[in-house]
């Protein structure tokens, strides 16, 4: 039988805070299923009751067609893996952690042995076998983390902003890992994100939740392209923004936000479009500098949060922007909440949806 | 390189813990006759470290079969007496070893309520007493181990196959080496007991006399040698088991 997995009618609730409200989704053999909302949406609840590590309040789940209950949740367990946002390790060697799920299944030493050492190679790990995981840069880390899945070759694979606050380079590799493990195994893969651009590179069929409700399932450009009130609720992710683009005289083109800000952009489309900037693509600076960046806005801090090796801070300037900085430049900076900061980024940065 | 680099800290550590013993002037003369003690294989020293190792082994054993479940089910509490039940343990770390003594001779000693076990003046009444005082430092160091594990761990072992008791093995597996340094800071702390051992085992030559009460004993009496052939062996016996310790953690990861 074709692997799929369906929610239906699924709610879960942490005390007061409802996570998930009456979630109803399929997923189908060979498919990448993109989960898009802002924080605290339900996209992490959701994947963790798809890996049967938690169970829904009231709703019905089912895998490869079998309902799954508290009687068959172990054993459904083996069919699905979960790569978390938050990189986990086991304080042990790279091997060790990549052979764990391997040995719970039962399998030889030397076939352990070899399906470790081919998933790190996917990975462009090689050779890291004896390294102390713990030890890896964060990329690695997290590069790591999906080989340990990618060996178990499970049915289904979810995986949690399985590219956030990563390099590049990292970040290139893991999304093209993902790729390949969908086409050559038909797995169903399950991403949760909040870059809209990941999703649109890697997914097919997408679901933007708000509040723990799927609010749209499509394509991207079916969600992004739907009423008003949906791309209101778009506009709670970092750095997506809705306007109207007139070109300019330079050869670039302004999309007038809200008539509160003007965004210079490269591309040369008029009318409504909605655009986006990395938060690693914005600079912060205490004064305004000279350079060839066509972007430049004053601003004021309005949130600081602490992601490990990187600080993300939220700037009101006029509307708010999500940068993204090292801990060091942070505290060179010596910014806090409430700091006044100028904003800079090249109209090249500027991605339209 | 990392043995070698763990003997030199070891050579340092004992150099430095014995080095304020040259000033006093005993002390050299002292040294060598401690140490032709030690290497001639002197059957009463000898026999005086193993009962010390064995009586301290025999306690930590007995400690750890409640205090290392006892620690974990703390951990893994959400119970709101958990906190006070926490402080109580992190204030008995301190409690006065001679008081604990003093309640242990009055329930072990023959007209006490627990007299016919005949635990008095007996090696295995002197365990028992070192393992209830250890108790609070494998306890706390147990709870603290497995609450720095990352909460994170057992789901991570549950989405990669595990069942919920594959999964609290991976939780308990991940606190290890913090377990472990519970229970080597339990053993050595049994090792250097001397109130206690004291007032349970009344430091009888042949069946209760460990390390500890001979260096006292022997210090009163001014044999200055054999004291100090004794705290060499009682140093070094600490200081080889952080050692051990501490390589048996890095092979094993």
């Amino acid at each position: 039988m074709s692997p799929s997995a369906e929610l239906r009618r699924v709610s879960k609730s942490y005390g007061e805070t409802k996570a998930l409200d009456d979630v109803t989704l399929k997923f189908s053999r060979g498919e990448i299923f993109t989960l898009l909302g802002p924080n605290g949406s339900g996209k992490s609840t959701l994947l963790k009751i798809l890996a049967c590590i938690e169970k829904p309040d009231s709703g019905m789940m089912f895998i490869n067609g079998e309902k799954i209950t508290s009687v068959n949740r172990d054993r459904a367990r083996l069919t699905t893996t979960l790569v978390f946002q938050r990189t986990t390790l086991f304080s042990t060697s790279v091997y060790k952690n990549i052979a764990y799920g391997l040995k719970l299944r039962g399998l030889p030493q030397k076939q352990v042995r070899r399906s470790a050492e081919k998933a790190l190679a996917k990975v462009k790990l090689e050779g890291y076998e004896d390294r102390p995981a713990k030890n890896l840069s964060g990329g690695e880390q997290q590069r790591v983390s999906l080989a340990r899945a990618l060996a178990l070759q499970t049915p289904i694979l979810l995986l949690d902003e399985p590219t956030a606050n990563l390099d590049p380079k990292s970040a290139s590799i893991i999304e093209e890992v993902i790729r390949q493990a969908n086409r050559q195994r038909d797995t169903i893969v399950i991403i949760a994100t909040h870059n809209v651009f990941q999703a649109d590179r890697t997914s097919g069929k997408a679901a933007f939740l708000a509040n723990g409700k799927i609010i749209a399932v499509g394509t991207i450009d079916e969600i992004l392209g739907r009423k008003p009130e949906i791309r209101a609720k778009f506009s709670r992710l970092e750095n997506l923004f809705s306007g109207i683009s007139e070109i300019l005289e330079e050869g670039t083109s302004k999309i007038t936000i809200d008539d509160e800000i003007a965004i210079e952009c490269a591309s040369r489309q008029t009318g409504r479009i909605t655009v986006f900037i990395r938060p690693e693509d914005i600079i912060l600076s205490k004064e305004s500098f000279k350079s060839s960046a066509r972007n430049v806005f004053k601003g004021k801090i309005v949130e600081i949060s602490d992601q490990g090796s990187l600080v993300k801070l939220k700037v009101d300037a006029g509307k708010q922007f999500t940068a993204q900085i090292t801990k060091r430049s942070f505290s060179e900076l010596g910014m806090k909440v409430g700091s006044q900061i100028y904003l800079t980024f090249k109209a090249s940065s500027v991605q339209v949806a | 390189m990392a043995r070698i680099s763990a003997v030199i800290t070891f050579a340092l550590a004992l150099s430095l813990l014995l080095l304020p013993l040259f000033l006093v002037e005993e002390f050299a003369e002292g040294l060598i006759t401690a140490l032709k003690l030690i290497v001639s294989g002197d059957p009463e020293i000898l026999s005086i470290t193993l009962r010390s190792i064995y009586i301290s082994g025999i306690a930590i054993a007995l400690s750890i079969s409640w205090s290392i479940p006892i620690g974990v089910l703390l951990a893994l509490s959400d119970s709101a007496a958990k906190s006070y039940v926490k402080s109580l343990f992190n204030a008995l770390l301190g409690i006065p070893t001679v008081a604990l003594g003093l309640v242990l001779y009055l329930l072990f000693s023959s007209s006490g309520p627990l007299g016919p076990l005949n635990l008095f003046l007996n090696p295995l009444g002197v365990s028992i007493g070192q393992a209830i005082l250890v108790t609070p430092i494998v306890v706390s160091f147990t709870t603290s181990a497995v609450e720095a594990v990352d909460p994170d761990i057992k789901d991570l072992a549950k989405t990669l196959g595990a069942s919920q008791t594959e999964a609290s093995l991976a939780v308990l597996k991940e606190s290890t080496s913090g377990v472990v340094l519970a229970i080597v800071a339990g053993f050595n702390r049994a090792l250097a007991e001397l109130g206690i051992v004291l007032m349970i085992g009344q430091n009888i030559r042949g069946q209760t006399r460990v390390l500890t009460t001979t260096i006292a004993l022997e210090t009163t009496r001014a044999n200055l040698p054999l004291s100090i052939a004794l705290a060499i062996i009682l140093m070094s016996i600490v200081l080889t088991i952080a050692l051990l310790t501490n390589v048996i953690q890095r092979r094993a990861r």
